[in-house]
């Protein structure tokens, strides 16, 4: 616990780098991430991430140094040639684009693999470190590193602010960009390049392996939570900075750790738990939602019942027992109890000793069911020339969803009936 | 029967185009008059949608040119638009109504800059025409067919262009946005304003357009609607397949033969 309080003071200036460095990092390759989520490519990111490695060991190879600036041009070459590449085979042959990605992510990845065993096998004192590419390493951002990387990440985020209307309207309707005159073909360049500079300076605090997961999965995570593009690209850099922060964190605390692999883990969470409560869009609202239309169903058609008794009867207030109202349908005993018990919290029944019975609201409610029952039946018959025998199950349905709006639409397409296809009243 | 016009808004001139080296249109040599309601009909594959993209440039041409107003489409962009197919697009995208028409202000407000009070206000007059002011705020995602259908013809408005080219604009919407759409284009006629619209319904056709350009393949007709609405010449477009044709196409793409010897130098700049 004291590690949590020494960190999150941000006294030791140390922290406070690699604090800085990982939330530039991962909230600017989230931002990034929208627009290739957006524009559906989601799987260029990790062919990117991939084709880094290569350039990263030759650039080493080749200067012999590491120096951030040299080692970020060379992953910045291999990573933009693997996407020219990917746009290549994919025009010039019969190969789809997502075998060409996978193509192309493997023969870069195995290449550097095996240009980072050569290395770490040549005996180059300078070497140790390099392997963080791997896998990532948020506490390694200090330095000349961070001056660097974090130039880039601000540059990311400053490139998509000025070209955000562009790259919004490449992502939603490339053809009508191009119809007004934009320079498309730049623009999807632009967003590759941003691509590539994302997954370049992301590597650094996550790792060649998981670098997709830092672009996307932000992105993922905040499309659940709304609606509106600006506010999407925000959410997804705060859940960037906020895992970065984290990726940080257990770097600090504990040095052997991989690091990226627990930024994946903590973003992954966020994105699961996304998933699983946003409004709306979540799961659990989902569930909600289902839940509250089977209660709903099951008291109107209680509701339903106690009305067309009391039609049988002419008398709509008195008192049934429950075995009357269920053998007008099968509702199982228990439930139906309960969907009593709530309506007469709600005001819609009474009850006495010897059974249930309507109140004027609920009365008023059970008539609206059995007429929007009605009106649905003489609608389908009428419109749609169904069999009057064919039209019940359906209106079983349809009567606990049509709107007032729609209700009065309905009768007046109808020309105000008294009767429904089986000649009975429409009260 | 291709009919051609003094004074031309559209010439399109030798125009070939091909996907993957297969020619879907050839040879196509037409003139549309200005101010004209223009119906683009014919069968499934016939090249209807390829003719208005080539018009426009959004499709290179493997030969021949176009010029709308007398000029090259570049000098005139700004006074073109575009309403592509509803489906084109994919309408889960993070985006309001009001953004979406915004977006015909785009061109007109070039590179970096932010769209203005004034683009703004020309948006929401724009929905206004199609009825969907009330929509402003509503998200994409939960349009039906018909308003998808109008919020991309506010878009179209709000660039205040001169000529429209609207591709399959009555696909699939209600019949209360298909009287709203052509009580539109009606209106944009009489205001001066040329409108292209790719259709494939033959029983409404002869009512929305005055002037009808058969498609299939190639060329069949151009001309004002009596006169090319004809059992002949729908006979013409419609019937038989141009097997053939077809074929010598696919040999094409598979032989990886140009479509024409060498390209002219004038085609390239258009």
């Amino acid at each position: 616990m004291s590690e949590f309080t020494e960190f999150f003071s941000f006294s030791d200036a140390n922290v406070r780098y690699v604090t800085l460095g990982s939330v530039l990092l991962a909230s600017s390759s989230a931002v990034v991430g929208c627009f290739t989520l957006l524009r559906k490519r989601a799987l260029v990111g990790d062919a990117v991430a991939h084709a880094v490695l290569p350039g990263v060991c030759l650039a080493f190879i080749l200067s012999g140094t590491k120096n951030p600036f040299i080692l970020l041009l060379g992953a910045f070459i291999t990573g933009w040639l693997s996407l020219v590449l990917i746009d290549y085979i994919t025009s010039r042959s019969r190969i789809k684009e997502d075998t060409a990605i996978g193509l192309v992510l493997s023969v870069f990845f195995g290449i550097g693999i095996l240009l980072l065993t050569a290395i770490q096998h040549s005996g180059n004192a300078a070497q140790s470190g390099l392997d963080k590419f791997l896998f990532g390493k948020a506490a390694s951002l200090v330095g000349e590193d961070l001056v660097v990387f974090g130039a880039v990440a601000v540059l990311l985020l400053a490139t998509t602010v000025l070209f955000y209307k562009e790259l919004k309207l490449l992502c939603f309707d490339e053809t009508f960009a191009k119809s007004i005159g934009f320079p498309v073909r730049t623009l999807e360049l632009l967003l590759t390049t941003l691509t590539v500079f994302a997954v370049v300076v992301g590597i650094q605090a996550v790792g060649v392996v998981l670098m997709a997961a830092m672009l996307i999965t932000p992105a993922a995570a905040a499309r659940f939570w709304t609606e509106r593009l600006g506010v999407m690209l925000v959410l997804a850099a705060l859940i960037g900075a906020f895992s970065g922060i984290s990726g940080a964190f257990v770097s600090y605390t504990a040095p052997s750790m991989p690091t990226g692999p627990w930024i994946v883990l903590i973003v992954s969470m966020i994105a699961l738990l996304s998933f699983a409560l946003a409004p709306k869009r979540g799961w659990i609202s989902r569930l909600l939602r289902q839940r509250r239309n089977r209660t709903q169903i099951l008291e109107e058609n209680l509701l339903k019942l106690l009305y067309q008794l009391g039609e049988q009867e002419e008398d709509y207030f008195s008192n049934r027992s429950l075995e009357t109202i269920l053998t007008k349908r099968n509702i199982p005993r228990p439930q139906a109890l309960t969907g009593l018990r709530k309506l007469k919290r709600q005001g819609y029944v009474q009850h006495q000793q010897n059974g249930w019975a309507l109140t004027a609201e609920g009365e008023v409610r059970g008539k609206r069911v059995v007429r929007l029952h009605r009106l649905w039946e003489l609608y389908l018959t009428q419109y749609l020339q169904l069999a009057s025998d064919h039209v019940h199950e359906d209106a079983e349905t349809i009567e606990h969803i049509i709107t007032p709006e729609l209700e009065h639409k309905l009768i007046e397409e109808l020309n105000y009936p008294s009767l429904d296809p089986h000649q009975t009243r429409i009260p | 029967m291709i009919l051609q016009v003094d004074d031309p808004v559209v010439e399109v001139h030798d125009l070939t185009v091909s996907y993957d080296r297969k020619p879907v249109l050839w040879g196509v040599d037409l003139t549309l008059p200005a101010g004209s309601l223009v119906g683009v009909i014919g069968p499934n594959g016939a090249g209807k949608s390829t003719l208005i993209k080539a018009m426009m440039d959004l499709l290179p041409a493997s030969s021949g040119y176009v010029r709308i107003f007398n000029e090259p489409l570049k000098q005139v962009r700004k006074r073109i638009s575009y309403v592509p197919q509803r489906e084109s697009v994919d309408w889960d995208f993070p985006a309001s109504v009001f953004d979406v028409v915004l977006m015909g202000r785009y061109g007109n407000l070039g590179l970096f800059k932010r769209p203005r009070k004034a683009d703004k206000d020309a948006a929401m007059q724009a929905l206004e025409k199609v009825g969907m002011q009330g929509f402003a705020d509503r998200q994409i995602s939960q349009l039906s067919g018909g308003q998808q259908q109008r919020v991309f013809l506010a878009r179209a408005l709000a660039q205040n262009a001169d000529i429209y080219f609207m591709d399959e604009p009555f696909a699939g919407v209600d019949i209360a946005t298909e009287t709203a759409i052509i009580e539109l284009l009606r209106t944009m006629r009489e205001q001066g304003k040329t409108v292209v619209v790719v259709h494939h319904d033959l029983q409404s056709a002869s009512e929305y357009f005055d002037w009808v350009v058969l498609l299939n393949m190639r060329l069949v007709a151009s001309g004002p609607t009596q006169q090319v609405m004809t059992q002949e010449l729908l006979e013409h477009t419609y019937g038989g397949k141009l097997t053939v044709l077809s074929k010598v196409g696919d040999l094409l793409r598979k032989q990886e033969f140009p479509a024409r010897e060498t390209r002219r130098q004038n085609n390239v700049i258009l």
